[in-house]
């Protein structure tokens, strides 16, 4: 079966700036594709020149085979979009957008389900500016399933919500898979990549640098994990650094933080603490994450 | 078409709920027949041929209405939409661009039609006052003058980078044309010098033509007015389409 997106050596430019620069992928049906990467590194022009709003400067991106800008009637009419900047009009009221928007498609959902589905039958007829930032992210998640569209695009869904607003978008982006559609998002919370993402396409300046399930990027790091706990005993020697897997043992204060790698690294460095009679507490294990993944491809933290 | 009426009907919707623009479409000229109606009454005076001040009144404000939506409304709206990003959410959809183009002609057209019914029907509840044309010539150059300043409307929003700044082009532009074209008092009460320099002044032609046509003047005597509506149509309409930003 053919992808449903395909991007080939996508060349974009603002002036001297390459915003993308030669990127190459594709995006199966009913994925959950995530495009991740700090601010600036070009997901939103990646993103729009699939939609069909940005002309590519090189290379080719298509949506079901076709040119998304050339043939952009047809596209729209079988994607969804949200988008990380936009707005509807202040006095408009929330049925009333869902209603003016589905008379934009060919086909469309009948209205009143989406605004069950999205939980805002009880703001049919609040104007759009009297929405909560959450309420209003979910019009903007209903005017893009308007069209019962097969790719659904979701540009920095999540940003500026409270973390349970975050988590219910969460299950909302989930559900939309589940229903069929193939969805394309970016984000620059590596975490919501890690979580929602089948795949995880990392993003920076204009370049993919990474491209792989999320916990297949973690794992080709080899990136160490670490444990890390107070010793009660005082500063008697630990001796952890001599067991097998364990890289290098620090003390921040008189916190112990033991990094090393391999299999069964935790229990190890538990069952040695016990076997050398050294009583602890506020014992934590981390697991390296998405975030340690972008940390060692770029040199940088994501979050500027 | 579907997407064209919808668009319409929520376009109306929401002039409606804009208070600023209802006031001076809808309430502004009304509001003007009632104090200078106070002020000069409705007598049949020389300066206007016989008619009363309230008579000649009618087409003029007509041509305020006219004036404001164009000048004002429309670049104001245009840009708001623009810089607030509402045109980029319109254009992730199949609508076509003139889809909306058309549809908010169509609202600006009817605002002011409503107006202008407003208008007549205080005016003819107070003073009586008559209208002697043909209604169709009269929709015809409605129509034309509502094309002809939505296009300069349209280029100042193209020209201005937002509301603001579309704003205050639109208010540059219609506050001395409100004044020097007969729209907003009429032409004869200025000196001979000022109402030269009514020539040069777009409004002054909707004006005449609205007032010729409202009194039943030949069309044949106006087709100077119309020339010079359509020219202006032609001329900032494919400026405008040439400037017309979505984003």
């Amino acid at each position: 079966m053919a992808p449903v997106l395909e991007v080939t050596d996508l060349v974009k430019c603002y002036g001297d700036l390459r915003a993308v620069d030669e990127v190459t992928f594709t995006v199966d049906e009913g994925e959950i594709f995530g495009m991740v990467g700090p601010n600036g590194a070009g997901k939103t022009t990646t993103i729009e020149c699939l939609e069909g709003l940005r002309q590519p400067d090189g290379g080719r991106v298509s949506v079901y085979e076709k040119d998304p800008y050339e043939e952009r009637r047809t596209v729209m009419e079988r994607i969804g979009i949200q988008l990380q900047e936009s707005d509807l009009p202040s006095r408009l009221r929330v049925r009333e957008a869902l209603n003016l928007f589905a008379s934009f498609y060919a086909e469309s959902v009948d209205p009143e389900i989406l605004l069950e589905r999205m939980g805002l039958q009880e703001k049919a007829k609040s104007p759009v500016t009297k929405l909560s930032g959450g309420q209003k992210q979910r019009l903007f998640i209903a005017l893009a399933l308007i069209n019962r569209p097969e790719v659904v695009f979701l540009d920095e869904l999540t940003t500026g919500l409270d973390p349970q607003a975050r988590r219910s978008m969460w299950d909302l982006v989930r559900e939309i898979r589940d229903q069929g559609s193939t969805v394309f998002l970016t984000t620059h919370y590596m975490e919501e990549a890690e979580r929602l993402c089948d795949r995880v396409a990392i993003m920076d300046h204009g370049q993919l640098v990474a491209l792989d399930s999320p916990r297949a990027l973690i794992c080709d790091l080899g990136i160490e994990r670490r444990v890390s706990f107070y010793p009660l005993n005082g500063s008697k020697d630990l001796g952890l650094e001599a067991l097998p897997g364990v890289e290098f043992v620090e003390r921040r204060q008189d916190r112990v933080i033991v990094s090393g790698s391999g299999k069964g690294f935790i229990s190890k460095v538990i069952n040695a603490l016990e076997d050398n009679g050294i009583d602890f507490h506020d014992l934590r294990t981390e697991q390296p994450n998405l975030e340690d993944v972008f940390l060692s491809l770029t040199g940088r933290a994501v979050r500027e | 078409m579907r997407g064209l009426s919808e668009l319409t009907k929520t376009s109306i919707k929401l002039y409606i709920r804009e208070p600023i623009a209802t006031f001076f479409t809808l309430a502004f000229p009304t509001m003007l027949i009632l104090i200078f109606g106070a002020m000069y009454g409705n007598d049949p005076s020389p300066i206007f041929g016989g008619l009363g001040s309230m008579d000649v009144s009618m087409p003029a404000y007509s041509a305020l209405i006219l004036g404001t939506i164009g000048l004002l409304s429309v670049p104001i709206t245009t840009a708001g939409y623009r810089e607030q990003g509402i045109f980029r959410r319109f254009r992730a959809t199949p609508m076509r661009p003139l889809t909306y183009i058309a549809s908010d002609l169509i609202t600006n057209l009817a605002m002011t039609i409503l107006g202008m019914a407003l208008l007549f029907t205080v005016g003819w509840l107070l003073y009586r006052v008559q209208f002697e044309g043909n209604i169709l010539l009269l929709l015809f150059a409605v129509v034309l003058s509502g094309l002809a300043m939505s296009s300069m409307g349209y280029l100042i929003a193209s020209v201005a980078s937002g509301a603001r700044v579309a704003q205050v082009i639109g208010m540059v532009i219609f506050y001395p044309m409100m004044f020097l074209s007969g729209a907003g008092m009429p032409i004869e009460f200025l000196p001979p010098s000022l109402q030269r320099v009514s020539d040069f002044l777009p409004l002054t032609y909707v004006a005449r033509l609205l007032r010729g046509l409202w009194f039943g003047e030949p069309f044949v005597d106006h087709l100077f007015e119309v020339a010079v509506l359509a020219g202006i149509l032609i001329v900032f309409g494919a400026a405008a389409a040439r400037t017309f930003r979505w984003e």
